[in-house]
């Protein structure tokens, strides 16, 4: 009974802290493009990684004031979706998927390469960038808190308040674009360009703006999560985590302004539940040694999370929010 | 169903009203296409007195294929030209040409006077030159009210800013949303409005396409086969609304198999066969041209068989055979006998 509410509580600390916001906000910008406008960006975590070493090599590198660094990160993200979609977004969908899977994996291998190591620390990457911000924060960060049970350390703690706030602030921008008029465009961008196109609409320009507004959102997402764990390291930004975020952004229901907020806490949660609570059935020998170690649980846990999306995908595919009425018209 | 049909009433009737396009339009505007019509030659690239669209010389190819080879071609302003012609004979690529959604290999074409080349389609349709389409495009996981608010034009809330300040759009928006339940009342989509577009059937999503299509206040309304696969019933009630368009001055071209329904609204018909426009002329001329027939029905064809005729062809076949069976040679005579009957 204690093993269970201890895993309880260290899969609570997961679900609210910074990781978690670093899904919910890949996931915000993936449902600007994927949710509402309908297009496939299968490297999101580009511009989170843009993101992310905008501030480490601002700060670390070049000497620039924390919010510079941010600024700059910003800046790159905005650069990198407008290369991205100058020339794919006349086209259709799947030269966008293609161009930006690339491009993740791109950016990556180039920033841990042995050439660019003096600019981005190469694969040992970089760290102390983040002690302006988290000496803002209005406690003691060097001692630890508890909480529900919990140890958070106070600098976790900022990160995390700042994190979310952040998510609640970018949750009511998308809710003022998607309920205005641009924001009808972008859905009847995702049902058919062509249509738009006959009504006056330049579907290109607001290809793009929303490319970019799901880009800088990432990038946000890549700057907490640089700024949570004090160190940005070219291999945090695998492209597996894109498809966590979509897999966020389907269970908590794509095209639904909170949808990638609740799958980021829901899915962070059921991970850390199945990892600590697995490690426990087993210390406690309930699950015996012979059929699962401790050393696989790490792969297992993914496994149930993958079990967990198909039955979603069987009896709830429009997510938790989503409105089944509204996605099974696809199916027609 | 007497109702349905708005356009067999008085065009200043409860529909027209409402849409309040002034007066200029009203009286009897179709007469006055027709009679502007009237002493043009049914001639193939032949000068309307006052065309709305002019096209010369417009060529598109697929590779080998000319699926486009047009010299010459006005459309008449404040008419309804129908466009017929056998499948593939081009009439759809003519419209994405017209409208900027495929790029021709030569030739030019303008709207009121000014060139429509190398035009986007939104800008197209900016400049009052709106289209439908064959397959019809309703957005599916938008409302029907959504569909039809996104067809009005210079909305303030669709700039990405002013989105994000409510004040500056909301108001644009209670008019623009009257104006589409007006326009959906006149369709009879308004019970549907706050439906998927998705959950429409098929006759439906093509009157909330043309619907919307009217939100922008078109000048130029091109239908991409607005009939096809429409219920008998519906079919009326489309007509009738294709009527209300020109009664609000409106050019309207549209492409069509059906030639009942291009005989009962269109003032000028334009026949295409292999890219080419092979005839031009009022309904009543077509089905008269030598040109057009051979087109839809082949040079060779045939009239179906009556009864008489195929009992003739039977017996000459059974003489035939009586001769060969008595070893003579068919003599010219036969044959002349089967035809002079």
């Amino acid at each position: 009974m204690g093993d269970l509410i201890n895993a309880l509580a260290v899969a609570g600390k997961s679900a609210l802290g910074f990781q978690a916001v670093f899904f919910a906000l890949l996931a915000i910008g993936l449902n600007v493009h994927f949710g509402y406008t309908g297009l496939l960006n299968f490297g999101q975590i580009a511009f989170a990684l843009l993101g992310g070493f905008g501030i480490a090599i601002s700060v670390s590198q070049w000497g620039l004031d924390f919010w510079v660094g941010v600024l700059v990160g910003l800046g790159a993200a905005v650069v990198l979706a407008l290369l991205l979609g100058l020339p794919t977004l006349r086209l259709r969908a799947d030269y966008l998927a293609i161009a930006t899977i690339a491009t993740a994996e791109g950016l990556r291998l180039l920033f841990r390469s042995v050439s660019a190591s003096e600019v981005t620390g190469g694969t040992r990457g970089l760290s102390a960038f983040n002690g302006d911000f988290v000496s803002l924060a209005p406690w003691d960060t060097g001692q630890r808190y508890s909480i529900l049970g919990t140890r958070w350390s106070g600098g976790e703690l900022w990160v995390a308040l700042v994190g979310w706030v952040l998510v609640a602030l970018l949750c009511l921008l998308v809710w003022l674009l998607v309920r205005s008029p641009w924001g009808r465009v972008l859905k009847a961008i995702r049902e058919d360009e062509d249509a738009v196109r006959a009504l006056g609409k330049n579907v290109y320009l607001y290809k793009m703006q929303s490319l970019v507004l799901g880009g800088v959102i990432g990038a946000l997402g890549g700057m907490v999560y640089v700024v949570g764990t004090g160190a940005a390291n070219p291999d945090q930004f695998q492209n597996a985590n894109t498809f966590l975020a979509y897999a966020v952004l389907i269970l908590g229901g794509a095209a639904r302004v909170l949808g990638p907020v609740v799958g980021a806490v829901i899915l962070l949660f059921v991970i850390q539940f199945a990892d600590t609570g697995l490690r426990a059935l087993i210390s406690n020998g309930i699950i015996p040694e012979g059929l699962l170690s401790a050393t696989d649980v790490a792969q297992i846990r993914f496994v149930l999370v993958g079990l967990g999306l198909m039955l979603l995908l069987v009896f709830r595919p429009q997510g938790i929010f989503g409105d089944r009425r509204e996605v099974m018209l696809d199916a027609r | 169903m007497p109702g349905e049909m708005p356009a067999e009433n008085t065009p200043t009737g409860a529909h027209a009203a409402s849409l309040d396009k002034g007066p200029a339009h009203r009286g009897a505007p179709q007469r006055l296409a027709q009679a502007a019509l009237r002493d043009v030659p049914w001639e193939v690239g032949v000068a309307k007195p006052d065309p709305a669209i002019v096209v010369e010389n417009v060529t598109r190819t697929f590779g080998g294929l000319t699926a486009v080879s047009v010299d010459r071609l006005e459309i008449q302003r404040g008419g309804i030209t129908g466009l017929i012609g056998p499948n593939g004979a081009g009439k759809t690529t003519l419209f994405n040409l017209l409208t900027g959604f495929d790029q021709p290999n030569t030739g030019t074409w303008s709207f009121d006077g000014r060139p429509l080349g190398k035009l986007a389609p939104h800008q197209v349709a900016r400049l009052g030159v709106v289209r439908t389409f064959q397959l019809t495009k309703a957005l599916s996981r938008l409302t029907v009210l959504e569909n039809m608010l996104l067809g009005a034009q210079g909305q303030r809330g669709e700039s990405f800013l002013r989105a994000l300040v409510p004040g500056t759009w909301r108001s644009q928006e209670k008019a623009n949303t009257e104006k589409a339940l007006e326009l959906l009342r006149r369709f009879k989509l308004d019970a549907k409005k706050d439906e998927f577009a998705g959950t429409l059937s098929g006759g439906q999503r093509k009157l909330l396409e043309m619907a919307r299509a009217l939100m922008s206040d078109p000048q130029v309304v091109m239908l991409d086969e607005p009939m096809a696969g429409v219920n008998p019933a519906l079919t009326q009630s489309l007509l009738g609304h294709v009527k209300d368009l020109r009664e609000e001055g409106m050019t309207v071209i549209f492409v069509e198999h059906d030639m009942d329904v291009v005989r009962d609204i269109s003032d000028w018909v334009v026949v295409m066969a292999a890219g080419r426009v092979i005839a031009e002329g009022p309904p009543e001329s077509i089905s008269q041209n030598q040109a057009v027939v051979d087109a839809y029905l082949g040079a060779h064809h045939d009239a179906p068989l009556t009864v008489e005729e195929e009992d003739q062809v039977l017996a000459e076949a059974e003489r035939r055979i009586a001769h060969e069976e008595h070893g003579e040679v068919i003599d010219s005579d036969t044959t002349t006998r089967g035809e002079g009957r």
